[in-house]
């Protein structure tokens, strides 16, 4: 008997008599898991997670939230005898006098990183290819809240060691508080415990830190996981994948496998960052003291673009009836977070009532075949982006040799303008590229072979693109037509849809949002190598085309055989000449 | 029999591939010996039909539905040769484990150096140990599990209608045996008895801070407090200013372990050539050309720790918010709405100098009481 069958039945029928699990446990094992590059960035971030908690709990063992002041006389010499909390000095010994503790300060600290940039990376995947929509939306919203809760972990870990930056960071949290009308002061005294600093803030954010945010996002990967697997991953566009089907290995032990050797390269990556690339080191910082603030401070990268905003923005306050209004802080402070979170939440339903589309959606868009969207994406990555530079305007000054204050005056301009032009060259670009898919789909892909016919005509010989590229590059959502803005049938009266001014604006946002180049299928491929027939005897002056028939899919022998035997020329038609048709695979 | 092959003796294990029709044997000669001989299957065609199964069958028949996943890669040679790379990861890897509980008993920590020795041992060993799992783990999925693409359908994510339908049904049998529509007494009586359990938590949060009150609007400082030097704790006199200077940044005498206190009293001097001082700086809180103002900017109450000698222009690190200290530390650049409040100082009888009085006006970033 071999050593599976042992454990099948062994261990296997122990715990089936128990659970009966082994009808379940066969399906789980057999599910199919789509595969493309970019579905491991949400698993770095639930590797990261892991990683942090792993981390995070060796770090507890040490760690002292507490304000209390110490006289610090501790491994570190550069700071015996300086007055600090006791958060501060056990952050010192976790560092100096535990093994290993700055090495998992560091895991801790870039695996955090990772986690935040890994969340928006695949955040930015679920919203360029749609994958938020029909069925998905729930799983959008889980996200959304969890990258809400990541910049508050982020922020709150960030201040537990209570170093001069964290410090600083928390003294502008509260001034941020501080300035929402109405609430503000007391949201600020009740955080705090009083007037800043005083002592509560630490262990309260401590336990906000390592137990009440740690376990909503444990809770909610946990859903957001299992919605997952109960809904089946998207997949991309290719030859056989429909709406209907998934296509990929199975769970057992394909994905098992990769992802466990996944979960080795996320940890691998931050190991070495850690080991060579210092982060954070609290020591060179000294202290928090409210007397003090060192020049380039910096917050981690997720805020950045939060601090940048505060930098960006012009000294407006008004007081009226005995009541300030500090515009110069609350905007900034909470106005690009609430747009960009509360957009990022309604975008999957906005779009499906501008287009109508009620439909289950399984294959992913290509960025190109949704240019608006793609637009309006890279609209808000400019944006943010902007903002993220202004946060450090100090260093580009300095490095760049240019004037602080015309970094932030170009700032407050770009702020607004960037993501105008971002829309529209986007857009454009989308467009070309689909204008280019559409031309290789009509036209196939060019082989580099010129021939010449027996009338003396010069032809370029192109060849149909492969049938997997072919996929792609039809993969279209089929979008419902909503009538047109001004449609009306012969009697004057417009379709139900665009009445009113909702409906109005409704059939025009659906005019922007689904522009798209035309595409005009069933050319251009075909095995029987009569899909392309431009050029061929028509002598026209149309562009001279002629199509070098393939079969079957690239890379299959019957497929080279048929290139082969179809034309002399096609002998030449080398490896070197797949690349066109590759490339629209990616 | 190696590892690899422990399925060969279920049934089923026959079919090999045999696409480049070279002999199994050839590349894996164990494994070809041990395998029963059967009906050979090309990798890709469809099983016999009658055979076919989606999910496993009751009884011993369900043993013999044909594989879906070849045991075996297509080229075993190609195989070996991945086997002994990914073998030698993972020896790489656990000797890098090893490595790591070495460095963690031999080398020990307590000095910078030392730590920082420690840190690139433990993380040198560490990194080595996850990359040879991370290596080995992906090899061998690339290279030995023999290569698959499975096509699963995907079924409707809504229900049946019926299934829906049974499921309202069975919803409103269940609503109406618990009364909760029919008895609207005890239907609002409920929803009323826990409405203040849902308010009790927000108020349960009240004692979490006392009330601001006015205490934004004070400092510590008062009257005959002397002007400490932030690092060497001595007192000031004018004449410790050979001529005009940098900025120097003072506590109230006596509080320099209270960060409460100097959350709000940190004050910075400039001392500038008295005909230098205009409007709106109120001279008579000057000494000397010697000019005090808040330490904690305006904006959102970071120290202002930066001053431009030549242009006296004061500058706060964190968002670049610029004073003008001739003239009352005007907002010059940045988003900063309000001047830094000006410290009226004078010196005692000693020749020290003292505040005045506390700033007239609030200190710090603008709050909503503050008007």
């Amino acid at each position: 008997m071999s050593m599976t069958t042992k454990l099948v039945d062994g261990t296997g029928g122990w715990l089936d008599d128990r659970f009966r699990g082994a009808k379940g446990f066969r399906t789980a094992f057999r599910k199919i898991f789509p595969d493309h590059w970019t579905f491991l960035l949400g698993e770095i971030a639930l590797y990261s997670f892991i990683i942090l908690l792993l981390t995070g709990t060796f770090l507890t063992f040490w760690f002292q939230p507490s304000m209390t002041g110490v006289v610090y006389h501790g491994s570190y010499k550069a700071l015996d005898g300086v007055r600090m909390s006791q958060a501060y000095a056990s952050t010192l010994g976790i560092s100096f006098d535990v093994r290993g503790g700055l090495l998992m300060r560091q895991i801790h600290h870039w695996a955090a990183d990772l986690f935040m940039a890994a969340i928006f990376a695949h955040m930015l995947r679920i919203f360029f290819t749609g994958a938020y929509r029909k069925p998905r939306e729930v799983n959008w919203l889980i996200g959304i809240t969890m990258l809400t809760l990541g910049l508050l972990e982020g922020l709150f870990g960030y201040s537990l060691p209570d170093d001069l930056l964290s410090g600083a960071g928390l003294r502008i949290l509260e001034g941020v508080i501080q300035s929402i009308p109405v609430v503000g002061t007391y949201l600020a005294f009740f955080l705090f415990g009083g007037a800043f600093p005083g002592h509560d803030i630490i262990p309260r954010l401590y336990i906000l830190h390592v137990l009440l945010i740690p376990g909503l996002l444990l809770a909610l990967i946990t859903a957001h996981l299992f919605i997952m697997w109960h809904q089946k991953h998207t997949q991309m566009p290719g030859k056989g994948r429909t709406d209907q089907n998934v296509i990929g290995a199975p769970f057992y032990p394909y994905f098992m496998a990769k992802t466990g050797a996944f979960f080795f390269f996320t940890f691998a990556a931050v190991a070495l960052a850690s080991t060579f690339a210092q982060i954070n080191p609290v020591w060179l910082y000294g202290p928090y003291t409210p007397v003090a603030m060192s020049a380039g401070s910096q917050p981690d990268f997720y805020m950045g673009w939060l601090e940048g905003a505060l930098r960006v923005m012009v000294p407006w306050e008004w007081n009226v009836f005995g009541h300030t209004f500090s515009f110069n802080v609350f905007i900034p402070g909470l106005l690009p977070l609430g747009a960009i979170f509360t957009g990022l939440a309604l975008w999957p339903f906005l779009e499906a009532w501008i287009t109508g589309d009620k439909r289950e959606h399984h294959v992913n868009d290509r960025p190109r075949n949704a240019p608006t969207r793609t637009a309006i994406g890279l609209a808000g990555i400019t944006f943010v982006g902007v903002l993220l530079l202004e946060g450090a305007n100090d260093l580009i000054a300095e490095h760049l040799d240019i004037s602080l204050y015309t970094t932030t005056r170009i700032a407050q301009v770009a702020v607004f303008a960037a993501p105008v032009i971002a829309y529209i060259v986007t857009k454009r670009i989308c467009l070309g590229l689909q204008r280019k898919d559409q031309h290789l789909l009509e036209h196939g892909v060019e082989t580099g072979i010129i021939r010449q016919l027996p009338s003396g005509e010069f032809i370029e010989v192109t060849r149909p693109v492969s049938e997997n590229a072919h996929a792609v590059l039809t993969s279209r959502s089929q979008l419902p037509t909503l009538p047109s803005p001004d449609s009306a049938d012969e009697n004057g009266i417009p379709a139900p849809a665009s009445r009113g001014a909702l409906g109005k604006v409704r059939a025009r946002l659906h005019t922007v949002l689904t522009e798209s180049v035309e595409l005009t299928t069933g050319n251009g491929h075909g095995g029987a190598g009569g899909g392309n027939g431009h050029g061929q005897a028509s002598g026209d002056g149309e562009p001279a085309h002629a199509a070098v028939p393939t079969g079957g899919p690239r890379g299959a022998a019957s497929g080279d055989a048929g290139t082969s035997s179809s034309s002399g020329s096609a002998a030449h038609d080398g490896p070197g000449h797949d690349g066109p048709g590759e490339q629209a695979d990616s | 029999m190696s590892e690899t092959n422990g399925h060969g003796e279920l049934p089923g294990d026959g079919p090999r591939p045999g696409t480049h029709g070279e002999p199994a044997e050839q590349g894996y000669p164990a494994a070809a010996a041990e395998a029963p001989a059967g009906p050979r299957r090309v990798i890709g065609t469809p099983p016999p039909a009658q055979a076919r199964t989606l999910l496993g069958r009751d009884g011993p028949t369900a043993q013999a539905a044909p594989r879906e996943l070849p045991a075996d890669p297509s080229d075993l040679g190609k195989a070996k040769i991945a086997e002994r790379i990914a073998a030698t990861c993972f020896i790489i890897a656990t000797l890098a484990g090893i490595g790591f509980i070495a460095a963690y008993i031999g080398l020990p920590v307590h000095s910078v150096d030392a730590v920082l020795r420690s840190n690139l041992a433990l993380g040198t060993a560490l990194s080595l140990a996850m990359l040879g799992l991370a290596f080995g783990a992906t090899i061998w999925v690339r290279n030995l599990m023999p290569a698959v693409e499975l096509t699963e359908p995907r079924k409707p994510l809504a229900s049946a209608p019926a299934d829906r339908a049974a499921f309202a049904e069975t919803f409103e049998e269940g609503t109406d045996a618990s009364q909760f529509v029919k008895r609207p007494l005890l239907r609002r009586t409920l929803i009323a008895a826990t409405l203040p359990l849902v308010v009790a938590p927000v108020v349960l949060l009240r004692d979490m801070g006392p009330l601001p009150g006015t205490s934004l609007r004070h400092t510590v400082w008062r009257k005959g407090l002397r002007l400490i030097e932030d690092v060497s704790n001595m007192p000031i006199r004018p004449s410790d200013f050979s001529s005009p200077g940098g900025m120097i940044t003072v506590i109230p005498e006596g509080y320099a372990t209270d960060d409460d206190a100097l959350a709000k009293a940190a004050t910075i001097i400039i001392k500038l050539r008295p005909e230098e001082l205009q409007h709106p700086t109120v001279l008579n809180w000057t000494v000397d050309g010697i000019v005090a103002y808040s330490k904690i900017c305006t904006h959102v109450g970071c120290p202002v720790s930066l001053y431009e000698q030549t242009t006296h222009h004061i500058l706060c690190p964190c968002h670049q918010s610029t004073f003008d200290a001739p003239r009352g530390a005007q907002v010059i650049f940045g988003p900063a709405a309000r001047p830094l409040p000006q410290l009226p100082i004078t010196t005692d009888a000693d020749g020290y100098l003292v505040a005045q009085s506390d700033f007239h006006e609030p200190v710090g970033p603008s709050f909503w009481e503050r008007g």
